[in-house]
This record gives structure tokens, sequence and C-alpha cells, in this order.
């Protein structure tokens, strides 16, 4: 019955949309055109769409595959190996951080949980306070987020919360703390649960249901499996974009190449693959900021059991938040945290529990009654919190090193103390912190004296991260940006940004909506400097 | 440790570490990226241990488990960059030298002929280890394992959970 759903992305092609599949060349490929945007993520997609709107020829590049909602079976088997970079199994330098990132047409909307905020005025205010970014007030960005929203259909999600989620808003209301419901980017949602998958319905208002198409009507170009590996400039100007063919999986590089003609470039490849897309490049960089400080959100997860069936995997995935935690703190205090929710399936929790054997097999035969809580930690605000840094590994590829400091690790343990004592509240017979060998807990002052003592150090306690944001910042002073405000590359005169590459911190907030919103701004202002 | 701390320099993997030492080893097999013989052997010797608890109790469907949670590692594997996939071949090659096996888990046996406590004590020391690059190589192969055997739908009936929901079912009930 799955032919039932309407596929757009399967008709669009039918119909002529210009789509490669750098796959399968058999020669090597040439193209021109207006602009050149690499990645088709939150960034990339919304700028095709206004540029392409605009009136401009525009060709997109894409290291992932094609895939639309036929081909989303709700199987994290597959979905992981296709739709995420390095499979899911992406990490920094040491190991201690696995990096959630999508790699498709879409990026990582095609495969989040839809979890849509405005970037917090907190953020945008010391953005303007302490790095003197102008333009960027919330007043200034409402328009674009409105627009955005209103394109992406963000709206109030009115259907009850999912067992999951219900628990972390009945624990935090009872210890006394505020949370809320989080909007999402969907239209007719069916409280499936699957949206890490790819959505099988086209509910979820991804790039790869709205502004890729929008941008693909308009005769825009996409090219999948297509690798950016350099723009080769000179002067001031860049003058074409070097693009490896990839096998079929995405692993290796075939033989042929794409190269890439326009009169703009833009890099929209996320906050790992732009910075090292402009390492490859060699792009001018006096005072050495690209790269630097990448921010990723690190997250904690608390596993809780309870005694009523919980169904994780179930509904919508993360609907509830608590931004109490944050707006606590000074934000450049002590280390603040979001608190969410995550979906709760097989291969992501069995990957997730800590230890092997008779512990672990138990804990995945109660996965119905596990409850799960996320503390997304806000880096970036405070001088303890510089972030990591993209280099390249020998083989061109992208490596995040990113230290934990006593500074983060401070954050972590009260986010600990924090989820356990939420998941108490609701009615956990038992919380298990997701660190060290995964000792449980069957009270609160237990779990708050224990957690009190953890040990907590790199790759004995998992910390995991699906927002990566930094490295090419937006900002008027070159000693410390890598873009001007209109997010053009400071030494490269038609090179511009459109990611949350652009971030000075950390978001504070599921970034999507931030991307969707200042891209809109910037891609509108490119398309009016190349229209005029 | 009979390995010194110098030959102990880790680099990552899939999740995972490797040993640079390794990469001064004559490979058993060229990278060509999927597991190596040596890989196999290793996966084949933890993945029983790591799934002690988890695998269906009769001797040929647990067979059977065994042998698509191997095959999935391998398809796992091939589909990891080439980077990751070089540091993981290292990890294997290294943990192939009975010198390594002796440090980490006391034994000189081959994986082949490994005791099921000899895994255990491997294991438990990579998990327990001070040097985090040694928890590296645990997390990869807890990862491998685990995502390999509870991606598999064999393994859901005994975790409760009922798949994927049937969308033409769904649309006729909604």
């Amino acid at each position: 019955m799955m032919d039932t759903i309407a596929d757009p992305v399967r008709e669009g092609v039918a119909r002529g949309w210009r789509v490669i599949d750098a796959s399968t060349l058999t020669g090597d490929l040439t193209l021109e055109a207006d602009v050149v945007i690499v990645g088709t993520g939150a960034g990339g997609g919304t700028a095709a769409e206004i540029l392409a709107e605009a009136g401009l020829s525009v060709v997109l590049v894409e290291e992932g595959p094609l895939k639309s909602s036929s081909d989303f079976r709700m199987r994290e088997s597959d979905a992981y190996p296709e739709l995420y970079q390095e499979s899911g199994a992406r990490r920094t330098r040491d190991k201690a951080i696995s990096i959630l990132q999508g790699r498709c047409v879409g990026g990582g909307t095609t495969v989040n949980w839809t979890s849509s905020f405005r970037t917090p005025d907190a953020t945008l205010a010391y953005w303007q306070r302490a790095l003197g970014l102008a333009g960027f007030t919330p007043a200034d960005l409402a328009p674009w987020f409105a627009r955005m929203e209103a394109r992406l259909s963000i709206a109030p999600w009115d259907v009850a919360p999912n067992a999951n989620n219900a628990a972390l808003a009945r624990g935090a209301t009872r210890i006394g703390i505020s949370s809320g419901t989080i909007r999402r980017n969907v239209k007719g949602c069916w409280n499936l649960g699957y949206c890490g998958m790819g959505c099988p319905t086209n509910a979820k208002q991804s790039m790869l249901v709205t502004t890729i198409p929008g941008a693909l009507a308009r005769g825009a170009t996409l090219v999948t499996h297509a690798r950016a590996a350099a723009f080769t400039w000179h002067g001031d100007r860049v003058e074409a974009l070097e693009c490896l063919a990839m096998d079929a999986r995405g692993t290796r590089p075939t033989s042929r190449r794409v190269a890439i003609r326009a009169r703009a470039y833009v890099a929209a490849a996320g906050a790992i693959g732009t910075p090292a897309l402009l390492l490859r490049s060699r792009v001018p960089d006096p005072h050495g900021v690209v790269g630097r400080r990448t921010f990723l959100h690190p997250t904690l997860v608390s596993a809780a059991l309870m005694p009523e069936r919980i169904e994780g995997y179930s509904g919508a995935p993360q609907t509830v938040y608590s931004d109490h935690y944050l707006d606590s703190l000074p934000l450049d205090g002590p280390m603040g945290f979001k608190l969410e929710a995550p979906p709760i399936h097989p291969m992501l929790t069995a990957i997730t529990l800590p230890n092997h054997g008779d512990t672990h097999a138990r804990r995945m035969r109660e996965l119905p009654h596990l409850q799960v809580v996320l503390a997304i930690l806000r880096d970036g605000f405070h001088a303890d919190s510089p972030g990591g840094t993209v280099t390249l590994a020998g083989d061109g590829t992208p490596v995040l090193d990113y230290p934990l400091s006593p500074y983060l690790w401070e954050g972590a343990r009260r986010a600990f103390a924090a989820m356990a004592e939420i998941q108490f509240a609701a009615g956990a017979k038992s919380v298990f912190p997701v660190h060290g060998d995964g000792v449980e807990f069957t009270s609160a002052a237990a779990a708050r004296a224990a957690i009190e003592n953890f040990d907590l150090r790199p790759l004995a306690t998992p910390i995991v991260s699906a927002h990566v944001m930094g490295g090419a910042p937006l900002g008027a002073d070159p000693r410390h940006a890598a873009c001007d405000p209109q997010g053009r590359f400071h030494h490269l005169a038609n090179l511009h940004v459109m990611d949350g590459s652009l971030f000075p911190t950390s978001i504070g907030a599921n970034p999507q909506l931030s991307i969707y919103g200042i891209v809109a701004k910037l891609a509108s202002g490119l398309a009016a400097t190349l229209r005029g | 440790m009979i390995l010194s701390r110098r030959t102990f320099i880790f680099v990552g993997a899939a999740g995972a570490a490797a040993l640079v030492a390794a990469r001064l080893l004559p490979r058993t097999t060229p990278p060509s990226g999927a597991l190596d013989a040596a890989g196999t052997a290793v996966m084949a010797a933890i993945a029983p241990v790591l799934l002690a608890g988890a695998l269906p109790a009769d001797p040929k469907l647990r067979g059977e488990a065994l042998r698509e949670t191997l095959v999935a590692i391998e398809g796992a594997v091939a589909g990891l960059a080439p980077r990751a996939q070089g540091e993981l071949n290292d990890l294997f090659s290294l943990l192939a030298l009975a010198p390594a096996r002796w440090s980490l888990a006391r034994t000189t046996a081959s994986w082949q002929d490994a005791s099921r406590d000899d895994v255990e004590r491997f294991l438990d020391r990579l998990r327990d280890s001070r040097i985090g690059l040694l928890r590296a190589a645990y997390d990869a192969l807890h990862q491998l394992v685990m995502a390999a055997w509870y991606g598999n739908p064999r393994a859901w009936p005994a975790i409760g959970y009922s798949g994927p929901p049937d969308l033409g079912a769904r649309e006729r009930t909604s």
C-alpha cells in the first residue's frame, strides 16, 4: 500500500527535472550557471529556491544520494548508511563525540526530528553585544523567520505528545520547572515516529519536498553523488568548483570529474563540510579563522525505566522541551542546557546503551518501557568553551578535534543530575545515566549522590551531537570572522557561505530554523546583487 | 603491558580506533575496504560475547543470527569512509598479533580458539581501560555488533519491538 502515497520527487524527476547522478557518469562533465551551491541541506536548499525564484540559473551539488518517500522504509539498517555522513558513525578526532549529520538530498532536514525554534533572543543579543554583529537582531530576522515558517508549514504541534515526551513534561512540572511544546515543520503528519529515517509520507516539510523541488521546477540542476573537492580561484575571485564523482555507495570517488563555472559560489556543506571545502581550496585565510570555533551542542543521554509502556519508537519523536537550565543561568556563565527527548529505536538505543552481555540484553528487552531524556549543552559563549577545530586528514577528508574541558564536564554533571531528578519525578522505577558501564539507580537521592562523584571523561561518558555549527563565522572584522554580514567570504568576492557554519556561537536550540531564516536573508541579498 | 606505551599510539576509526603501529605491519589483505580475515576472526569471536543474553537460545537460530550479524557488520564496514575502514583494519591487524592478545586478554590463543573467558577479559579490559583509545576501540566493536544485531528484524520480538508500522493498514484505519 506504500504506492498509495504520492512521491513528489520521483514524479518531478519523471516530469523532467534536471537531475544528474554523478555515480553513473561515463565521462567528465562541465556545467555553467549563475550560482553553484554546494550542499542541499537547510542552507543550500533554502538558498536554491530563493536564487532560482529570482530567475538565476542554479546548480546544486550533493555528495549523497537522491532518496525520497518511496525509498524510506523506516528501517534503521537502511537509513543510517544511506542518509547519514559516514553511515551515522562520524566522530570527533578522539572518538569521544558521535556526530549525526545527514548526507543525502535535503541533508539534515531529510533526517532531522522536525524541531523548529527561532534563534533565541539571548543568542542574537550576544552576537550583537559581544561580537559586534549588526543586522541580526530579533527584529531584523523576524520577517525572514516568518517567511520560512510559512514556506515550511512550521506551526505548533497540537497533537498529544507521545509517552516519552509526555514523561519529560510531567517530570518538569513536578519539580517545578517550565516546559513547552516544540513547533514542527510538518503538514498532515501521521505521528509515526520515523522522522530520523526519512519521512515516508512526505509530511515533514524538509528541503527534499519543498525548496529543492521549488528550485528544480524553475530549471535548477541537481548533481548527486558528487563531492565538492575544491574551488579554484585567482586573485579575489573563484573561477570554478571541481567535484569528484562518487561511487553509488558514496564512499569512494570514481575517476570521473565534474567542473562547474558560475558567477557566484555558495558553500552550504554543513559546518564540517564547508570549512573542509574551504581548507581544501586553500582559500586566503590570513587570520586562521576557517574551521575554528566549531560547535556541537554536546548532548548527554539519560535513560529510565517507567512502569508504564512508553514505546518511544512510536509517535512524533521530539515535541517537548525545557529551557529552564538555559534561562536560569547567564549566557556566559556556567554551561546551560536544553532538555528534549529523542526517538527510541532499537539500533540507536543498542549502540547508545553502555556495556554488553546480559546487562545490555536485559535493558534492550525493556525497550517498550524505556524513557530517554537528552541534555543539549549550549557551547561557545564562554572563554572555556572555544569549540572545536576542523582540519584535513591526509586524504582530504575533514577531522573535527573537539577538546572536552572541565567547564563542559561541569555542565554535563548538572545535566545528568537534572535529568535523573525529572525522570524520577515522572515516575521512573530506575534511572541509568548513559555513562561508564551504565550503573542504575532506584532513587533520586542515590542518583544525585553518585552523579556528584561520576568520573566524567572522554569515551567513558558518551556524548552525541546532531547540531554542528560554526567554522566560517559571520562578522564585520576579518580578524575574527570568515564571512562578512552579507555572508560573503571576506577574502574572495564571489564566494558565499550559507549554512550553519556562519554561526559565531552555538544557537542554544535546534538550529534548522536559524539556518533557514538567516540563509533566506543572505540569499535574498545575493539574488538582488546578481540581478542588479 | 608487554607492548610499550609508545606502541599504543592510537588513531581512530568508525566510531573506532586502531594502532599506528599496525600501519607498519604487512597487511594480510590489501586495504580493499570490507572486513579482512583478521577482522572477521575478531568479530566472530566477540559478537557472541557482546550479544550474550540477546541471541536466540536454539542452536540453529543462534547460528543463523550470528552469521547474519557478521554479514551486516561486513556491510557496515564497507559503507564506512575509506579512512575509517583503514583504521578499523589496522585495529584488526594488531589484534591478530599474539603479543596484543596477551596484553589485552592474557591469552595467546588465536581468535578462533579464544575461550569465552578470554574474550570477556579482553572486552572488559578495553571497556574499563584508562587509555581513551582502548575505550574507543571497545566503542567501535560494541557499535558494529550492536547495530548489526538490533538492526535485524530477528532481534525485535525479544525486545518487544513490533517493527515499523504498516502504512497501508494505518491509512485505512485513520
